[in-house]
């Protein structure tokens, strides 16, 4: 067996010897497509080995490299970021089935560097889950940008390259503009960036520098996708759905909520923020992102733009959570990055069966499509509860933790804001549901027969929908990570 | 006989003595290995020197056991064994790499005075960096712009000779400038030993020669090292050399000069008060902010690869020139290790791009489109030398701008620290033309025969490429040298 200290770079190496081992197997698709699987069941069960250790109270460490003093790449897994990894190479393995379905049934081209890619940014996104302070997440964080921007414009067109500009440019320019300085400014304050119980700023700064500083960190996240930084991840809907799905609704977007949450909790700290009063207008600008992205996704027709603007929306929930300050909207928080994860990433899956099977992407060509694909759009609608928040769904319960953590700091607008955008989840949501199931299909003399995709991608997606009802009814391992992140 | 002692002094003899058996020699391959031996011999005496310097202090040695200040002075401490370490580094890579890009670009008669002009230029360099004399720097600078003039003018377009000439007026003002500077303070202080000059000018500090000395040297060396808007003469001269020559001057001519810089300001201007009596940090600020936007910017726009990152070039050099002007100590070691990290970036890429020239013959933003199809390794080296250039973390360009941003924070001064950044996304956007051209262009169909880039340009490239990698991981040389140059530079100032 691994001890924790090896397994953590194992968590680094395998998906790095992956990458290497898919690019050389280039020629062969199926011994190439055996590795990803591999690769992806050998990188789950490094981080599962971890579990135990980080539940049993431990916080296993690593320093790579020792750049400045008080400036190192370093790992250390903690709560959060365990329950991260554990979501993200969960899904990667249910991920790459669904994606070996979809990029053969629809001959896509460049299908190494696709899993190359893939297996980086998988990479990228261990590092971000498991760094062990502020400055090893900003280099793992860039990485992952960079290493997705090929899976982004993977159809090489000049809608992808239009894509790809409006996905890098807006993630890059944000980081650089504001996380890079405020991660130094952090450094040169602190003279640490070390994530730590409690935060590293307590009475070093002024009220007005505080919440200063948390815009520069909040904004500089691009990837948590707050308004008006959230342009990129429609632009991002040109990839393969594939890459929309694990990419685009888990690895990238809670990438970016996970790193809105660990600066919050560990770099500034419940008490510095409340005190100094410096979250109060994040709860508001994320209250305006879930409604406006709801407002946005309502009028949408494309499936996946619909399904891009419902993740800007429930981000933005983790970031208002966690911007509440309460232990209880925390523990929310916490739960909707695990419960939102298994949600989207089904009704990406959903997405990437119509098309290919059907060949449809407008939500008003679903008329009936739920009589010839029952499996895919009885998974479309149990992930759909989840997203509005309904039982036995698991976005019932994270949002029922916001919901009492809303209410137990009184904090009325955040009430608000949940109440209406459930509403609009509905409103956008239940009516595929019911176009699926309850109106007759068109008489379309050009339409083709067709029934389920392909078996991989049908099982990929049940599987997901599956694991939404199963996280209502055991939250037991994600509840008890969020708890410790409160009282370690 | 031991020669440890006169290592300082071997540093530039021996690749001056390589010179002239090149031409004896005549024959190109004997040439090229007596260059690559003298090459090899001056890293190995860099190492040596600096290991030497950072274990025991500064070495000084007397030419011709005349003692300072009356004889000429050889003056090693940490800034001028990390400025050795880097050119004799670079040409010990770009000299195996020139043997086979040289082939296609430089006419077979030609190859040993090539080789000839390769070791008078490094010689030069060196002899700026190793040397603590006044007028010492001045030949040295004399022998290395001729060589490199030379250099220029051997490349294949017939426009290398109007950007040899170009280059050869430009550098002749710049010399001529620094050595009336130099003349001036000879006259205040009469002395031409740098670290004398520097004690004796508190006597005569704000005297109108002395200020007038200042703004000579300052233009002079500007000249040199292409400080905007005295560029004018460098994206001509990097785009039409031979591209071994792009690479080693652009890796080190620049960098060496702007050392010269940083010896008159610190070790001759610091101690006094001179620097008050002019506004230089205003106006250094002002030229390095206008070089990092308006190059940038021009770089953008540009069709050929060469051009494109000479023009980045003098971008980048408004970093270093940015980081002198905090007058901290953060802020020169920004500019030194920056000195570093940009000279193994910018060698990195000129080699890549010799690649490139080699194998799709020439290295326009038309000619490489499809690069990542035909040589996706060196389109992959590129992209990591852009990488660093912007200054993504993992890169080397990442430290030196984290430096730069600490020392704009420690002045308070937020708005610097947001032009640099921003300057930094117009670097995105410059890399990005040559990415969107390599990746989602298809190929042209005359370079479907790419020829396999031989082992003795591609080890040296590659080795330079994983630097880039390494330095922005592994600091303890790079910054560890260049904060105690930076210190001891300011000199218990601060």
């Amino acid at each position: 067996m691994l001890t924790p200290e090896q397994a953590i770079l194992a968590c680094m190496a395998v998906p790095l010897v992956g990458a290497l081992l898919i690019s050389l197997a280039g020629r062969l698709p199926n011994l190439r497509e055996g590795i990803t699987l591999v690769t992806a069941a050998a990188l789950l069960a490094c981080v599962v080995s971890l579990l135990p250790v980080v539940l049993g109270g431990g916080r296993p460490g690593v320093v790579l490299f020792s750049l400045l003093p008080g400036l190192q790449i370093a790992y250390k897994v903690e709560p959060l970021g365990m329950l991260f990894g554990l979501i993200a190479s969960g899904l990667w393995i249910v991920n790459s089935l669904y994606s070996i379905g979809y990029m053969r049934a629809n001959q896509e081209a460049h299908q190494t560097r696709f899993y190359v890619c893939f297996a980086l940014a998988i990479a990228a996104t261990m590092g971000i889950a498991f760094s062990s302070n502020l400055f090893t997440l900003f280099l793992f964080y860039e990485l992952l940008t960079l290493s997705t921007y090929p899976l982004v414009t993977h159809h090489g067109t000049e809608k992808a390259r239009d894509g790809g500009r409006v996905y890098l440019g807006l993630l890059l320019s944000t980081s650089t503009l504001f996380l890079l300085p405020a991660l130094v400014f952090i450094w040169y304050i602190a003279g640490t960036t070390d994530f730590t119980v409690g935060g590293i700023l307590a009475d070093k700064l002024g009220a007005t520098e505080i919440a200063l500083l948390l815009a520069l960190c909040v904004f500089g996240i691009g990837k948590a996708a707050l308004m008006p930084f959230h342009r990129w991840l429609p632009a991002a809907m040109v990839a393969p759905t594939p890459v929309s799905a694990l990419l685009h609704a888990v690895a990238v977007v809670k990438a970016g909520v996970f790193s809105v949450v660990k600066v919050i909790v560990y770099v500034f700290g419940f008490d510095t923020l409340s005190t100094a009063g410096a979250a109060h207008w994040l709860v508001a600008v994320a209250g305006f992102t879930i409604i406006a992205a709801s407002v946005v996704a309502l009028t949408a027709d494309n499936l996946k733009r619909r399904l891009a603007y419902s993740t800007i929306s429930q981000l933005s929930y983790v970031i208002m959570a966690a911007a509440l300050l309460a232990p209880l909207s925390l523990i929310g928080a916490v739960l909707h990055i695990a419960a939102h994860a298994v949600g989207k990433i089904t009704l990406f899956f959903a997405a990437g069966a119509i098309y290919t099977a059907a060949h449809k992407t407008e939500v008003s060509q679903l008329d009936g499509i739920g009589r010839r694909m029952p499996w895919t759009m009885g998974a479309f609608a149990i992930a759909a509860l989840s997203m509005i928040g309904l039982p036995p769904a698991a976005g019932f319960i994270s949002k029922w933790y916001m919901l009492s953590g809303a209410m137990a700091t009184q904090h009325w607008l955040a009430v608000t804001v949940i109440v209406v955008s459930t509403l609009l989840n509905a409103g956008y949501f239940l009516p595929i549901v019911y176009r699926a199931f309850f109106v007759a299909p068109p008489a379309d003399p050009h339409g083709h027969p067709h029934g389920e995709a392909p078996l991989l991608m049908v099982i990929a997606l049940t599987a997901t929908a599956a694991g939404t009802v199963l996280l209502f009814f055991f939250p037991g391992v994600p509840l008890e990570l969020a708890r410790q992140m409160i009282t370690p | 006989m031991n020669l440890v002692p006169h290592l300082p002094a071997l540093q530039v003899v021996i690749p001056l003595m390589a010179a002239p058996l090149t031409v004896l020699l005549r024959r190109r391959s004997v040439a090229f290995a007596v260059a690559l031996i003298a090459s090899w011999t001056a890293l190995a005496i860099a190492v040596l020197l600096w290991l030497q310097v950072s274990h025991s202090g500064t070495i000084t040695y007397a030419i011709g056991n005349w003692p300072a200040p009356w004889g000429i002075e050889y003056r090693v401490d940490r800034l001028n064994s990390f400025m050795l370490i880097l050119v004799s580094g670079i040409a010990a890579l770009v000299l195996p790499f020139s043997r086979a890009s040289i082939e296609a670009e430089v006419p077979a008669s030609q190859h040993y005075l090539f080789y000839t002009m390769f070791v008078l230029c490094l010689t030069g360099l060196l002899g700026i960096a190793v040397t603590g004399d006044a007028f010492n720097i001045f030949v040295f600078l004399e022998i290395s712009s001729l060589s490199a003039y030379v250099l220029i003018a051997l490349g294949r377009d017939r426009r290398a000779l109007f950007a040899a000439y170009q280059y050869l007026l430009m550098g002749s003002i710049g010399a001529t400038f620094l050595v009336i500077g130099i003349g001036l303070l000879y006259l205040m202080t009469g002395t031409l030993n740098l670290a004398d000059m520097g004690l004796r000018i508190a006597n005569v500090q704000g005297t109108r020669p002395v200020l007038a000395a200042l703004a000579f040297i300052t233009v002079g060396v500007s000249l040199k090292l292409a400080l905007f808007p005295l560029h004018q003469w460098l994206p001509n001269a990097y785009t039409f050399a031979p591209s071994a020559v792009s690479a080693f001057l652009a890796a080190t001519a620049t960098k060496v000069a702007v050392y010269v810089l940083l010896r008159f300001y610190f070790t001759v201007f610091g101690a006094s008060a001179v620097f008050a009596k002019l506004p230089m940090q205003e106006m250094m600020l002002l030229l390095a902010l206008a070089g990092m936007f308006a190059a940038s910017t021009v770089a953008i726009f540009q069709t050929d690869l060469k051009r494109l990152f000479a023009y980045s070039s003098v971008a980048q050099i408004g970093y270093i020139i940015l980081g002198m002007s905090f007058d901290s100590v953060s802020g020169l070691t920004a500019s030194i290790v920056h000195l570093f990290n940009h000279g193994v970036t910018k060698g990195a890429i000129y080699m890549l791009l010799g690649c490139v020239a080699l194998g799709m013959g020439g290295t326009t933003l038309g000619r490489v489109q499809g690069l990542g199809k035909r040589m996706p390794l060196t389109s992959f080296g590129i992209v990591i030398g852009g990488l660093s250039l912007i200054g993504v973390p993992g890169t080397a360009g990442f430290i030196s701008k984290w430096y730069l941003l600490l020392a704009a924070l420690e002045k308070g001064q937020w708005w610097l620290v947001f032009m640099i950044v921003l300057s930094s996304l117009l670097a995105a956007a410059y890399v990005w033309r040559f990415v969107e051209a390599a990746y989602f262009q298809e190929p042209r169909k005359d370079t479907d025969e790419v020829a396999t880039t031989p082992w003795l340009i591609s080890v040296p490239t590659a080795i330079l490429v994983i630097a880039i990698v390494y330095f922005g991981l592994d600091t303890s040389f790079t910054i560890g040298t260049a904060s105690d140059a930076a210190t001891a530079l300011l000199g218990g100032r601060r």
